[in-house]
């Protein structure tokens, strides 16, 4: 008897995780960019997200070049250096049943691209904003981003005199609804966290150190692989529950060890409490918890904050249920006896 | 009196800005064109809110000139600050009008002098405190009206449109205009020769500005997505949109076809309509040449890209911030050739307001036909000012949406397509839009070089076939733009070529040229770039083309030199800009001064 191959595994929309990939990096051996795109890959096969229901977009640097490497059947615009905010606010309205995926980079975004970043953020863009973050500029050859650490020394570039744009605390200060930090280096917390913001409803800010393994990655690197896995302090243990999933809580989870929050959508997170009780929802406690590992240097990560209830940007404009983009002459010319009106409304 | 002046002469009247002078000279501006009389507004205010000087001029012209006149035969001095400027502005045999408070000696005796009892007639009308500045702007309303012989219920019928119905700002407004009309029957004794009589030469026609037409022309396009930022002489246009959106484009379960966007800036403004142009919308944004130059780069990505945007440039005096409040046609060269590399722009130029409504809808067609953004150019005096003009028309072509392949059309082409390959042999590539659900229908869009399916690529002929496609697109183009007007006359010695806003100028100064013995003229009235083939036609058939444009350096006279190599030197180049529309006498003078040459 012939052994059949066993049939590739698909997830409930039909797919295989091949079905998510993208062409093959560019990106150097080892860089942090290239395990957030695996695990982009991974968060959507797990989520049965359709590909055509995704549209990526980036700005320009390595971080920026990275949505040519997942999910090839999405739309995508690699768009203007600093300048992706304002091009996905546009393209979100002409249809809202295509979610928005960006990934930026430190420069990108806190850079030369901090005023789209910012506005995006008070609008409540409703989009995953990635940014993979490595404190150097790559893609120029090494020089200090404005998230590098005081301090930092570069080959070529001296010593870093400046303070860095912590870029969690900047996207709370500007109003985000989602704000979340982790490390390439943990990649369950990086694709939990995706997952998170793929259901959030709004602007979900994701901020992932991601080292450079060329030019920013020496041990004592605030942005380096070393320092990250000394030095990451996760604010809880992170798992995300499709809606009708069941929620099935292990044996170990104490009572009031662990929080939920219920997502706009019906899904679930789950926050395992370990050395403290942290409240995402506690606005005022996310900037604290920001500035005290910021004092005392920790990576800390998790989800800093969340506002699920907050309408976004496209519920604000009364949208009809057909997708713009597919609306004919019939919808979007008024009728001919209209003009007789307006020009009646003139002098 | 020796003599009347009927329905030819022009009024200066010099306020301060903030006061609210705007209402009465819209007023006077309006009664005049429902009495009859062709008339033309011109509003020459400061960049400020409140506090210096504005001037505001009305012309009426029974031969239905309305281009900008330089010459006051009436001046009304409210300003205490530009007084003796504005005396010294009158015409001789002219006649001035002044707010008697102002205790400044007059000394002209070749003018008639008319005081006026501002002060005391705005204190009697029935206004709370607080508006008495604004109404005692209705005693020159009124006492020009008795001078002059305006009607006052078409003064009613003005100020009832400017307050759209409502009956108490009417009332009190009206009631000083009376107050101020009675006191100058009895007080005045008519001692200039300048007259307005009823005539029949505004029916059918309608008062509106060039901003507010671009909107509406917007609206009748389709406009899915409009983003903008704050900028004279450009706001006014976004405001429209989102004054006449919700009133022609909803559902009839009341949803919003549409979507409008205050942006943080200039570059976020083009990046967001760049966004939703990519994705499907029929997107625009508007600015002034300030905002031009922040949108440079988006505007060569989308270029290159091939994303259909249209960008309405109300341009403004340049370079730097200039003069915000003032006019030219000063951003030709910088939009013809926007962005860096090897970039062509398709520039739409409408010269009138209803024009500003054809192109409102017509610049969507060809931003989608072509995939590429169109540039509109508009200006101040065109966007900002009220023109009388004749009525919008509905589009009288269905709408382009261009190449577009949804899910059946892929299925029929078995998912095999290449964005950026020139199937019909006109540079212009099928694309798809964000949601088509076709397992083949996603491309990935980039500034970077691209081969025909959109992969990322530094092969040195796909650069070059893709630059050269592009460059096919930009000839398809011209066949496309609207062509120019041709304006011939028999036995023209001389040709004219202008566009926009200078229009108006042109068409008085080929009459006034001939008055003076000058040449006869024809005139060819340019509507778009890139040059269709009328305007090689044009050149060559003439010995010698004016052209005539509201800027320093002849932009549209180096943009023909270098269109027409062949066709140079008989290109000569009329420009001039200080801020104000071109004038009839300044044209006349310019060609007739290169005539003797």
């Amino acid at each position: 008897m012939m052994a059949t191959p066993a049939p590739a595994q698909v997830n409930k929309v039909g797919l295989t995780k091949l079905d998510y990939k993208g062409a093959p990096s560019t990106l150097c051996q080892g860089c942090g960019h290239n395990s957030i795109a695996s695990q982009i890959i991974a968060a959507c096969y797990e989520m049965d997200v359709v590909p055509e229901k995704v549209m990526k977009f980036s700005g320009i640097g390595c971080s920026s070049k990275s949505p040519t490497y997942f999910l090839n059947r999405s739309f995508g615009f690699n768009s203007l250096h600093g300048r992706m905010a304002p091009l996905a606010t546009g393209a979100v309205f002409a249809d809202l049943s295509v979610r928005a995926l960006g990934v930026s980079g430190d420069g990108d975004t806190a850079s030369i691209g901090m005023g789209g970043f910012k506005h995006a953020m008070r609008r409540n863009v409703p989009m995953v904003y990635i940014v993979e973050n490595n404190g150097v500029y790559g893609l120029t050859k090494g020089q200090f981003s404005a998230t590098a650490e005081e301090g930092l020394q570069l080959k070529h570039q001296g010593v870093n005199q400046y303070m860095p744009v912590d870029i969690c605390m900047e996207a709370l200060a500007a109003q985000a609804t989602f704000v979340a930090r982790s490390f390439a280096g943990d990649p369950k917390q990086v694709k939990e966290l995706i997952k998170i913001a793929f259901a959030h409803n709004g602007i979900a800010v994701l901020d992932i150190i991601s080292p450079c393994v060329t030019f920013n990655n020496q041990e004592n690197a605030f942005h380096s692989y070393a320092w990250g896995k000394d030095h990451e302090a996760p604010l809880h243990e992170i798992a995300f529950v499709p809606k009708l999933a069941e929620i099935q809580l292990e044996g170990e989870f104490e009572e009031g060890t662990v929080r939920e929050v219920t997502m706009h959508d019906g899904s679930t997170v789950i926050l395992k409490k370990l050395e403290r009780d942290y409240d995402p929802t506690d606005r005022a406690r996310a900037f604290q918890v920001l500035e005290e590992a910021q004092k005392n240097n920790w990576l800390v990560t998790g989800l800093i904050y969340i506002n699920p209830q907050k309408p976004t940007l496209t519920d604000m404009h009364n949208l009809p249920e057909t997708p713009l983009n597919r609306l004919t002459e019939a919808d979007l010319r008024p009728r001919p006896e209209t003009i007789a009106q307006i020009n009646a409304m003139m002098f | 009196m020796p003599h009347k002046v009927i329905n030819d002469f022009s009024i200066t009247i010099g306020t301060i800005n903030g006061s609210g002078s705007q209402t009465a000279n819209v007023t006077l501006l309006r009664a005049l064109f429902k009495m009859g009389i062709p008339v033309s507004g011109k509003n020459l205010f400061p960049s400020n809110i409140q506090g210096l000087p504005t001037w505001y001029t009305i012309r009426v012209s029974k031969d239905g000139f309305i281009a900008r006149r330089d010459e006051h035969e009436i001046v009304v001095a409210m300003n205490p600050n530009t007084f003796t400027h504005d005396l010294a502005e009158v015409l001789p045999g002219g006649a001035f009008f002044y707010a008697d408070d102002i205790k400044l000696p007059i000394g002209r005796t070749d003018i008639a002098v008319y005081p006026m009892p501002v002060k005391t007639l705005a204190r009697a009308a029935d206004v709370t405190p607080n508006l008495r500045d604004y109404i005692a702007n209705m005693v020159y309303v009124g006492v020009l009206a008795q001078i002059l012989g305006i009607e006052p219920d078409k003064i009613e019928q003005a100020l009832s449109f400017h307050f759209k119905g409502k009956e108490a700002p009417i009332r009190s407004n009206m009631s000083v205009i009376q107050a101020a009309f009675d006191w100058a029957a009895q007080n005045l004794t008519k001692a200039d020769p300048y007259q307005v009589e009823p005539m029949d030469a505004t029916a059918g026609y309608i008062m509106t500005d060039g901003n507010t037409a671009a909107a509406l022309g917007s609206i009748y396009g389709g406009v899915q997505f409009a983003a903008w930022y704050p900028i004279t002489p450009a706001s006014s246009l976004a405001e429209a949109l989102n004054v006449y959106l919700p009133k022609l484009r909803k559902t009839a379960d009341g949803k919003q076809t549409y979507a409008v966007l205050q942006a943080e800036d200039e570059l976020a403004a083009i990046g967001m309509a760049v966004g939703a142009g990519w994705a499907g919308l029929r997107a625009m944004t508007s600015t002034s040449g300030p905002g031009i130059s922040l949108m440079t780069e988006y505007a060569g990505l989308a270029y290159f890209a091939e994303v259909p945007v249209v960008v309405w440039d109300v341009q403004r005096v340049g370079p730097s911030t200039g003069l915000p409040t003032r006019t030219a046609q000063g951003d030709l060269t910088q939009i013809y050739f926007l962005g860096h590399g090897d970039t062509n722009q398709v520039m739409l130029l409408p010269g009138t307001v209803q024009e500003c409504f054809e192109f409102g809808w017509k610049a969507f067609d060809l931003a989608e036909h072509l995939q590429t953004p169109v540039f509109v150019l508009s200006d101040l005096d065109l966007g900002m000012n009220q023109w009388m003009s004749k009525p919008f028309e509905y589009p009288d072509t269905p709408m382009d949406r261009g190449k577009v392949l949804w899910e059946e059309d892929l299925e029929k082409l078995n998912g095999l397509w290449a964005r950026y390959k020139d199937v019909d042999g006109d540079g212009i590539s099928y694309r798809t839009l964000p949601g088509n659900r076709h397992p083949a229908a996603a491309y990935f869009t980039r500034g970077t070089g691209h081969d025909e399916n959109a992969r990322y690529s530094e092969e040195a002929d796909n650069w070059e076939q893709n630059l050269l496609r592009l460059k096919k697109k930009y000839e398809t183009a011209r066949g496309l733009v609207p062509r120019p007007v041709l304006d011939a006359v028999e036995g023209a010695q001389i040709g004219i070529i202008a566009f926009g806003s200078s229009t108006p100028a042109v068409e008085e100064a080929r009459v006034l040229l001939r008055q003076e013995g000058g040449p006869k003229s024809d005139f060819l009235r340019l509507r778009a770039l890139p040059c269709t083939p009328e305007v090689r036609q044009f050149v060559e058939s003439h010995e010698r083309v004016y052209v005539v444009e509201s800027n320093r350096d002849g932009q549209l006279h180096q943009i023909l030199t270098v269109a027409l190599p062949d066709q140079a030197t008989k290109l000569r180049s009329a420009c001039h800009t200080d801020g104000l529309p071109l004038t009839a006498r300044w044209v006349k003078d310019a060609i007739l001064a290169q005539e003797v040459k």
